[in-house]
């Protein structure tokens, strides 16, 4: 613990990390640039992330990692040991508990209450990047409102699926202004981000880029006005919690077409299996 | 007594020591085609792409519809280039969205310009591929699945369908072959008169501007030689460079 300074990040780096945050709080769903610092772990992993988190970090924080829901996978695991080893934190699974969670592609189940900070790990920022390669164009076209192109993929959708087929990372507009990609979560997780009482950063390492939502903020799925946004799940109850209402994986359990769908949040499933709720398989799995 | 749509005053642009073009003037009126022609390298592209905002002039005004153009805000000239005016590349590959449909390319303007309703968009994606003789069931393929001369009309489908009033053609023709060229410059010029689009062509094929520009403006070393009714020029040309030009169509 003696060996880094708390939360590895040197108090500079932090500092210069908290105004980048200062000033997308200020401007949400607005890209601010940032010097992100090399990390102790591949691009791809969450460096972004870590670095919101370690800016954010204090001493009585409680800190929850979760990766695609689960607080169990590798991504998740070796993010929370290194906040232990580096600050010294207490750490937690139950989204209640959690001050600060960091996350990978999901929005806990379990509402976030006021003074928590959901902090995302961010691939790509930049919703418009695949429709248009060039930096310097997609930038003029955030300073000039130019968002007309967001929905030409929207239509390709339509006209190649027959419904908008974009299932995750699905674009939104902050406040009326900013067209934001909300980092790979599920659509179903997009009406969670609209007027959530707690405080949501993302983060790009290696896009170095840092944007954010306080707390309430209006937050609108793009659709059609004959197509409108859908917040789409399996159709199906969770196996081992009966939840019907909650974001599920699909399990292939067998090679003869067995497959069960269980919560991708573990915490909210462990904790309804715990209240005594129970799903289709939660006989055999006990 | 209408004003020009286009009013242009002693347009220069310098490429460093060297001249792109200087002191253009012309006038542009509602419903008017103006050619203008001339050699490789004399100035007619770079005249276009200032017209139309893609490059900065060092000198001279631009006023569309009474507005000062070069004085305007970004994003006010940036709204204009999607609503009222259009531009129509050489390269159809240059003014396509290469990677989504046909529809999509056409409906990019409407979606622009506020459009949220998929069916409207679609209907009118249709309907303007029907209009530039694309056929119906093609409207969800891929601009690249097009030939050359489907491509190059699709491009004014997608430019024409938010109704613009001014519209820039850089060689529209160029690189098709004649029939592929004589069809689009049929369809070329019905679009013109139905919707009595006002229109600045640049081409170096004399035959283009015969066929579609009222008026034509001769430019040779980024300046004008000459300029006037088209048939006049055509066949009266004043200018030795004129002369020149028109003597060295090939007779068939």
């Amino acid at each position: 613990m003696s060996e880094y300074n708390f939360a590895y990040l040197d108090e500079q780096t932090k500092r210069m990390i908290r105004r980048a945050i200062l000033k997308a709080l200020a401007i949400p769903g607005y890209q601010v640039p940032f010097a992100s610092r090399e990390m102790p772990m591949p691009y791809g992993w969450g460096t972004g992330g870590v670095q919101l988190t370690a800016a954010c970090l204090t001493p009585d924080d409680r800190l929850k990692v979760i990766d695609q829901g689960a607080d169990d996978t590798t991504n998740a695991v070796s993010i929370r040991k290194f906040f232990q080893r580096t600050a010294g934190v207490t750490v937690t699974t139950a989204t209640t508990d959690a001050t600060l969670i960091q996350t990978r592609h999901r929005i806990p189940e379990t509402p976030l209450t006021q003074g928590q900070i959901l902090v995302y790990q961010v691939p790509i920022p930049e919703p418009l990047r695949f429709l248009e390669p060039r930096e310097t164009e997609t930038r003029k076209m955030h300073e000039l409102e130019e968002y007309g192109l967001m929905h030409v993929k929207l239509y390709e959708d339509i006209a190649r699926h027959g419904q908008i087929a974009t299932s995750y990372a699905y674009p939104v507009k902050v406040e009326g202004r900013y067209v934001m990609d909300p980092s790979p979560i599920p659509k179903f997780d997009n009406p969670k981000l609209s007027d959530s009482p707690a405080i949501q950063l993302f983060g790009a390492g290696r896009e170095q880029r840092i944007y954010a939502l306080p707390p309430h903020t209006h937050v609108v799925s793009l659709d059609f006005d004959d197509h409108p946004f859908r917040a789409t799940k399996a159709d199906h109850a969770c196996d081992l919690c009966g939840a019907d209402a909650s974001y599920l994986d699909e399990v292939v359990t067998d090679d003869a077409g067995g497959r069960m769908f269980v919560c991708s949040d573990t915490d909210f499933c462990t904790a309804r299996v715990a209240a005594g709720h129970k799903g289709r398989l939660a006989a055999e799995a006990a | 007594m209408t004003a020009p749509i286009l009013s242009v005053q002693h347009l220069e642009r310098r490429y460093g020591a060297r001249i792109g073009c200087t002191d253009v003037s012309f006038d542009l009126w509602p419903g008017e085609v103006l050619g203008i022609v001339g050699e490789s390298g004399s100035g007619k592209s770079t005249l276009l792409s200032c017209l139309a905002g893609h490059q900065r002039p060092d000198a001279g005004t631009v006023t569309y519809d009474g507005r000062d153009v070069l004085a305007m805000a970004e994003t006010e000239r940036r709204r204009l280039a999607r609503t009222e005016w259009a531009y129509v590349h050489q390269h159809a590959r240059d003014g396509l969205r290469m990677g989504v449909s046909a529809g999509a390319n056409v409906g990019e303007r409407l979606m622009a310009v506020g459009q949220r309703h998929y069916g409207d968009i679609r209907a009118a994606a249709v309907d303007w591929l029907d209009r530039v003789e694309i056929a119906e069931d093609r409207v969800d393929d891929r601009p690249s699945a097009f030939s050359g001369g489907m491509q190059q009309r699709l491009q004014i489908a997608r430019n024409l369908v938010t109704g613009p009033r001014l519209v820039f053609m850089d060689e529209p023709t160029g690189g098709l072959d004649v029939s592929v060229q004589a069809r689009l410059l049929d369809l070329l010029r019905g679009l013109v008169r139905d919707m009595g689009l006002s229109v600045v062509i640049v081409t170096h094929d004399l035959a283009v501007v015969r066929l579609l520009a009222d008026r034509l403006m001769v430019m040779k070393s980024g300046r004008v030689v000459e300029q006037g009714l088209t048939d006049q020029v055509l066949d009266d040309p004043q200018h030795a460079y004129t002369q020149l030009l028109v003597s060295s169509v090939l007779q068939v």
